[in-house]
């Protein structure tokens, strides 16, 4: 178990104040923030190359600020790879496993899939080859933790979603990670819990469906943006619109993705209110029950309860005109194509 | 006229002239005086003993100097490249310090350096190194003056190492000696190599430093002096010709190697994701 205490950290004119998480063993912890937060640098922190101004810093009961780099065996994996350009894809591997034998830089390049990449040098790898190297390095070199730092960012969408595969592969394998991101849907497909930065300090932690339904503040709102996530299973459908089963709905998907587990993604503006189904060139037309209306900044939100709750951001006018209240009975519709699918295995 | 025809500007056309002059500048001098060296006289000087043992005496102190001084001013380099610390900026003014002073002074406060009766000299006199005209004192004035050619190059060469690598090596469990050996030193090989390369070079050219702390044993750049002064031009010359046919030897050998260690792709890779980060920070 990690804990950062009220960690403090003033770097130039960039500050880190009160930064306060727990990650358990097992979990998969994402830190969600624009960049320039200071996500690197809390990762930093913890892996100990920069020394904290303020606070704690536990693995279980050990104190790790008073302990060098080395010894805290936190395996911070850099952006853009950090790979050692003179030595092959092996002796990168093999540089902190040492006492270990030769077939431990082997095994953990085909535990990432890089097996057949040892004789070659950094400069010869594609992005997703030197991030998978980059990730076989700290796993061999035994860390207790994965610090990852932006690990999808650089690469093309091929190889993020393979890569986000590993990621869950080596997650499952039970280690613990700690994972900082900008991108929301990297988030959600992969931690078990979130924690949004802002300005320097965290303001939101908690469970992806907790966050993105029920935002703590203004700015994770608007930051995570898309309100609307839900978990289920995209069906095969043959030639037609693929569809996505969850919590007894079935929804139209735009997709190319393969059917399987995953979730599907929808921004509340793209939700259309209206009190008799209508007909459009929506795919997806169904009935519901308010549950409440807000006032939010970017207009008002309408919690439709449609066998899972769904948020609608429609205008004071309509709510006025549509008489919208909770209990009220009202139909839903948005388009197949403004749904987003994510699958987990891809 | 065809199409493709190169449009020339003249500005670069005259840019071009005045470069020629330059170069004619720094090869007239060197070719007039091997043209006008005969096959006899080189002949002649080339089987002089004492020109030959000034050749070898100048090419070993400075290379020996060279090596000695390495093992301590690559890791300072090293320190100036990475760690900022109160007066960075004298101690830099500092490293630079012989290449603005004349070699002659520098010849005079080194004599009072490394005199007999100075500490260093007579704990020198006590190990049996005699630097007063003797090979310690030649290596003293040629690494004194050459130094600095040495430090800047491998601090620029460190300061070239992403830091992220070595932060990344550390977080691998890998203890900053490690580090520095493993990482940070390989990756500045070329720089270090090249330093070291303009630092013999220079070491092995002094005159000034070295005819004030040690006339003898003679190095050839004294040889050569002297020669004129004793001969006058005609004799001096072969000797000068000889020397320098053997330092281009040296100097281009050396280069080829250093131009080999290391690969370029991964150099050029490495230094632009450097400028990255710079802009990212």
């Amino acid at each position: 178990m990690l804990r950062v205490e009220h960690m403090s950290k003033r770097l130039g004119a960039f500050c880190l104040d009160d930064v306060s998480f727990t990650v358990h063993d097992g979990e998969y912890f994402v830190i969600l923030g624009e960049s320039g937060v200071g996500k690197t640098v809390v990762l930093e922190l913890i892996a100990g190359l920069v020394a904290a101004d303020d606070g704690d810093l536990y693995w279980d009961s050990e104190n790790l600020r008073r302990r060098s780099i080395q010894q805290r065996r936190m395996g911070l994996v850099y952006q853009g790879q950090a790979l050692f350009p003179h030595m092959t894809v092996r002796g990168n591997i093999a540089y902190g496993a040492r006492g270990h034998g030769a077939e431990w830089a082997q095994k953990w390049a085909e535990e990432v899939g890089v097996g057949h990449l040892l004789e070659r040098r950094p400069d010869t790898l594609s992005g997703g080859e030197a991030q998978r190297v980059a990730l076989a390095r700290t796993l061999a070199s035994d860390p207790r933790c994965l610090l990852l730092d932006e690990p999808l960012a650089a690469l093309d969408l091929h190889a993020r979603a393979q890569l986000r595969g590993l990621l869950r592969q080596i997650h499952k394998s039970g280690r613990t990670i700690v994972h900082v991101t900008h991108d929301y849907e990297e988030a959600v497909s992969l931690a078990t819990r979130i924690a949004v930065m802002n300005r320097g300090t965290i303001v939101q932690t908690g469970p992806p469906e907790e966050v993105f339904h029920r935002p703590a503040s203004e700015f994770v709102a608007r930051f995570v943006g898309i309100r609307n996530i839900l978990r289920g299973r995209l069906a095969s459908t043959g030639p037609y619109t693929p569809r996505f089963n969850a919590d007894g709905l079935s929804i139209s998907v735009v997709t190319d993705a393969a059917p399987g587990p995953g979730m599907i993604m929808l921004r509340s503006e793209d939700v259309t209110v209206s009190r008799a189904p209508i007909e459009s060139s929506a795919q997806n037309v169904l009935p519901g029950v308010v549950i409440d209306v807000l006032r939010t900044p970017g207009g008002m939100e309408v919690l439709i309860d449609i066998g899972a709750e769904l948020a609608a951001m429609v205008t004071p006018e309509s709510v006025a005109q549509l008489d919208l209240a909770p209990g009220e009975n009202v139909w839903v519709s948005f388009k197949a194509t403004a749904v987003r699918f994510v699958g987990d295995e891809a | 006229m065809t199409r493709n025809r190169i449009n020339i500007e003249p500005l670069y056309l005259v840019f071009s002239f005045l470069g020629g002059l330059v170069l004619l500048f720094l090869v007239a001098p060197l070719a007039g005086m091997v043209l006008n060296s005969s096959g006899q006289e080189l002949v002649q000087a080339g089987t002089d003993s004492e020109v030959q043992r000034s050749i070898w005496l100048t090419l070993w102190t400075s290379m020996a100097g060279t090596m000695l001084l390495a093992i301590a001013a690559v890791p300072f380099a090293y320190l100036l490249a990475r760690k900022e610390f109160p007066l960075k900026t004298l101690v830099l003014a500092v490293v630079n310090l012989p290449i603005v002073i004349p070699h002659s002074a520098a010849g005079i406060a080194l004599l009072g350096f490394i005199s007999r009766d100075s500490l260093v000299g007579g704990a020198g006199e006590k190990a049996g190194i005699h630097f007063v005209g003797g090979a310690g004192g030649i290596m003293v004035a040629m690494a004194f003056v050459s130094l600095p050619f040495l430090i800047t190059s491998a601090r620029d060469g460190f300061a070239m190492v992403p830091e992220r690598l070595e932060k990344a090596a550390m977080t691998l469990g890998a203890s900053p000696a490690r580090v520095f050996v493993t990482v940070s030193l390989p990756l500045a090989w070329r720089a270090v190599l090249s330093g070291l390369i303009l630092m013999w070079a220079r070491g092995l050219s002094e005159f000034g430093a070295v005819a004030v702390v040690a006339y003898h044993p003679i190095v050839t750049p004294v040889l050569i002096y002297e020669r004129f002064g004793a001969f006058g031009l005609k004799y001096a010359r072969p000797v000068a010709v000889i020397f320098l046919a053997i330092c281009l030897i040296f100097f281009v050998a050396f280069r080829w190697v250093a131009a080999g260690v290391g690969a370029p792709a991964w150099l050029s890779r490495q230094r632009a994701e450097a400028g990255d980060i710079h802009a990212a920070r």
